[in-house]
């Protein structure tokens, strides 16, 4: 799980060229579609103009509180369009963000917690989207098919698991956790953007409340025992059900593709590796190939157009992917995956090297994506 | 202070003539032994181009990024393609700019930057960067028959606690800086580039010099205290680098005409127990005054050592350490301390990264190592946690060149 969705949020969001390099714009309030300037303190949110045509908005944020704060700009349901984190006190920052006609909210975050200040902020009109590429369109649909067969299993395998633990059936349940891990690791880019569910479903022991996949693990793996584990397994599964519904009716646009295949790679190699994710099961060769897949997906989907504008790095993506693949073909232990905690340190130096090799081809997908 | 970004615009005219002028000497054929084109200021801008690498007899600088990698490719123009874009970046930084075209914040948003951006508004800091080939890339790519003689592996020492996971590797590159910063930013970007080609083995911060390289450096000290290659090879010792440091013609192999070889060894102090030690056993064992640090029975440090004289014991470093002692064996010495925090116990984990640069080690480094390792008073001080070979091949010798190019072409 990630609870920062800022890199996917913020990229997938921005158009094409439009922040280059360029020195900050000097914020204006009068002019209608200019960069609108929000002044951030620890009790207020000014947000200088509420209103703004559709199409790229610029907010230019300046901390002027004595906390670091964060700024966000929310969709209804609290979805997340667009965020800039971090923002230490005398700092100005800016964001972009794409947005087309509706109602969302803005949020200052002073001391990064809680729900924020929050503001309304109107859209209207209509701008040219990303895409309007019909070969990035269809990419887009690609994925989405690719979700909707992932999210039907994912549904399934999450029940069994549920009923399992409801029955007190542990090793039953032990060996369904990291198959249903499979569905939900391969997925993630979508599952992240909805900002609450996925610490729910998702969170470590450091997350309070402590609930989800992960609780469930700790109550099978270290406490043996899952007599009071019933009503967390079923608000599990209620929330799987309603991030499932949720990402099926969400369209990725393929910067978010892009930038989702780069995530998940960096989702392995800070938290598979080093076998924090499934830190009690030690399952972490499952949630590693599945996020893998889940990125081979995204790139698969974006493959036309990549191949019409670089077949070098589709090329290079290929070997990369193969080379993964491959490595981890040494550790399959029967139906699945050996456990995290058999493997030895050059197994991990190994695993480490190809996927930053792959890391890096996968990190130039948004750029050419972008064109 | 010349800074990054100025450096930027600046260089794109210096680094033409530079290139140029790199293109006559290698036509010409004369000796580029000198090091006239060097910045005098700590800030500024060494060239990467020349007959031999920078970094070996460039006045040492203050820190160093030293890391070692193995190649994961086996694919040899892979390996190939990389030493030509690590040499373009290398050439890059060493100006002071950007390790990629665009840089760390000129590209398109959508993509990473193709420089990591810590080195922005740095100025260049006489960054250095050289880079030597280890024993165990000649296993690899049919390079046997290119193996030069003296990269034979370094023999077991008495008193040798060498560590295999922190030792050797295919290919090594010390970077050299008077800021950290710059120096860590070199490797961190190469390393980069490298990704799916080479993996790094390990890697070593040095944060003071402790060795001279020309006249005008003042001798530094090591963390025993003591001031460390006062009787080093000097830059401007022309004749002593021909025949001590470059690897001849006549000596061959080809590709490594121009070259030299490095040894490279972590050398851990046992600190507690040295600052434990009387002081005048300290300067017994080391053969030197620690104040001025002048050898035993003179009274100046550029004094040269009777070893005739008693003052002098003979389990004394110095005199082990001494040509007169091995058969007139030199090296060309740029080690710098480190102290890699502290280990489990409390003590501090620190010492020397042992940095020295010679026409063949079987002359030079082996023979004075086996006086040390046997005899020397020292050794109840110190390990040697970690070894390196490394064959460094002839200098980059404009644009278009690349590093190992007499070897892989």
């Amino acid at each position: 799980m990630r609870r920062c969705v800022v890199s996917i949020a913020l990229l997938g969001l921005v158009l094409g060229g439009a922040a280059a390099c360029s020195k900050d714009p000097a914020p204006s309030t009068g002019q209608q579609n200019g960069p609108i300037a929000v002044k951030a303190t620890d009790t207020a949110c000014e947000v200088a103009r509420g209103e703004h045509p559709a199409g790229t908005v610029t907010f230019i944020v300046k901390n002027e509180g004595s906390k670091v704060t964060e700024f966000y700009v929310y969709a209804a349901g609290d979805r997340v369009m667009g965020e800039v984190e971090n923002i230490t006190p005398g700092l100005t920052r800016e964001l972009k963000v794409e947005l087309v006609a509706g109602a969302y909210e803005t949020a200052c975050k002073p001391g990064m917690v809680g729900r924020g200040i929050r503001g309304a902020f109107k859209v209207s009109g209509s701008a040219q989207a990303l895409t309007g590429d019909a070969k990035l369109a269809a990419a887009t649909e690609s994925y989405q098919r690719y979700v909707k067969s992932q999210t039907d299993t994912l549904l399934v395998k999450t029940q069994e698991f549920v009923d399992a633990v409801k029955a007190g059936d542990i090793p039953k349940a032990k060996a369904l956790f990291p198959i249903a891990r499979t569905y939900w690791e391969r997925i993630e880019p979508v599952a992240e953007i909805f900002g609450d569910l996925d610490p729910k479903i998702d969170g470590r022991e450091d997350e309070d409340p402590f609930t989800g996949f992960h609780k469930l693990e700790r109550d099978l793996w270290v406490d043996n025992d899952v007599s009071k584990s019933g009503p967390m397994a079923d608000q599990l599964m209620v929330d799987i059900k309603e991030i499932v519904q949720k990402a099926n009716s969400e369209k990725l646009s393929p910067l978010q593709l892009a930038n989702g295949a780069k995530e998940l790679l960096d989702e392995v190699a800070t938290g598979k590796i080093t076998g924090e994710e499934d830190r009690y099961s030690h399952t972490d060769l499952w949630d590693f190939i599945a996020n893998v897949q889940g990125s081979q997906a995204a790139v698969q989907a974006l493959r036309p157009v990549l191949e019409e504008r670089s077949p070098a790095l589709v090329a290079e993506l290929d070997t990369n992917f193969a080379k993964v693949l491959s490595t981890m073909e040494k550790h399959r232990a029967g139906d699945g995956w050996k456990l995290h905690n058999e493997l030895s340190q050059a197994d991990l130096k190994e695993l480490t090297d190809v996927i930053n090799a792959l890391g890096e081809p996968v990190s130039k997908v948004a750029a050419v994506v972008a064109g | 202070m010349l800074s990054r970004r100025k450096a930027l615009t600046l260089a794109g005219g210096g680094i033409a003539a530079a290139g140029a002028a790199g293109a006559i000497t290698l036509v010409a054929g004369g000796p580029a032994d000198s090091p006239a084109t060097a910045s005098s200021s700590p800030a500024g801008a060494l060239e990467f181009y020349g007959q031999h690498q920078a970094g070996i007899i460039t006045p040492a600088q203050d820190r160093l990024h030293f890391v070692a990698f193995d190649v994961v490719t086996d694919k040899r123009d892979k390996l190939v393609q990389m030493l030509e874009q690590w040499s373009e970046a290398a050439a890059r930084m060493a100006a002071g700019r950007h390790a990629g075209l665009r840089g760390a914040v000129g590209g398109q948003p959508e993509a990473p930057p193709d420089d990591t951006g810590e080195a922005l508004g740095l100025p260049p800091s006489q960054l250095t960067l050289t880079v030597g080939f280890g024993p165990s890339l000649f296993a690899k790519f049919g390079l046997a028959s290119q193996k030069p003689a003296a990269l034979e592996d370094l023999p077991h020492f008495p008193g040798d606690m060498i560590r295999p996971e922190i030792s050797g590797g295919d290919i090594c590159v010390q970077a050299c800086s008077n800021d950290p910063q710059v120096a860590v930013h070199a490797v961190r970007n190469l390393a980069r580039i490298g990704f799916g080609v080479v993996s790094v083995r390990y890697s070593q911060l040095g944060f003071g010099r402790t060795s001279s390289t020309t006249r005008e450096q003042v001798t530094a000290r090591n963390l025993m205290g003591f001031k460390d290659g006062t009787a080093n090879i000097k830059a401007e010792d022309t004749d002593l680098l021909r025949e001590h440091v470059w690897v001849p013609s006549s000596e061959g192999p080809q590709w490594m005409v121009g070259g030299t070889y490095l040894v490279t060894r972590r050398i851990r102090m046992l600190i507690e127990t040295w600052d434990r030690t009387p002081l005048a056993e300290q300067e017994m064992i080391i053969g030197r005054d620690k104040g001025e640090g002048a050898p035993l029975g003179m009274s100046k440090e550029f004094d040269e050592p009777d070893f005739g004289s008693d003052k002098i014991v003979p389990e004394a470093h110095i005199r082990l350490a001494h040509r007169s002692t091995n058969n007139g064996a030199r090296m060309l010495r740029r080690g710098y301390n480190f102290v890699d925090g502290s280990d489990g116990l409390g003590r501090l984990d620190a010492g020397l990264f042992f940095i020295g640069y010679q026409r063949d080690p079987r002359t030079a480094f082996v023979p004075v190592q086996r006086s040390l390792a046997g005899a020397d008073v020292l050794n109840e001080y110190i390990r040697h946690t970690s070894s390196g070979l490394w064959a460094v091949p002839p200098g980059v010798t404009g644009p278009g060149d690349f590093w190992g190019r007499t070897l892989l072409t």
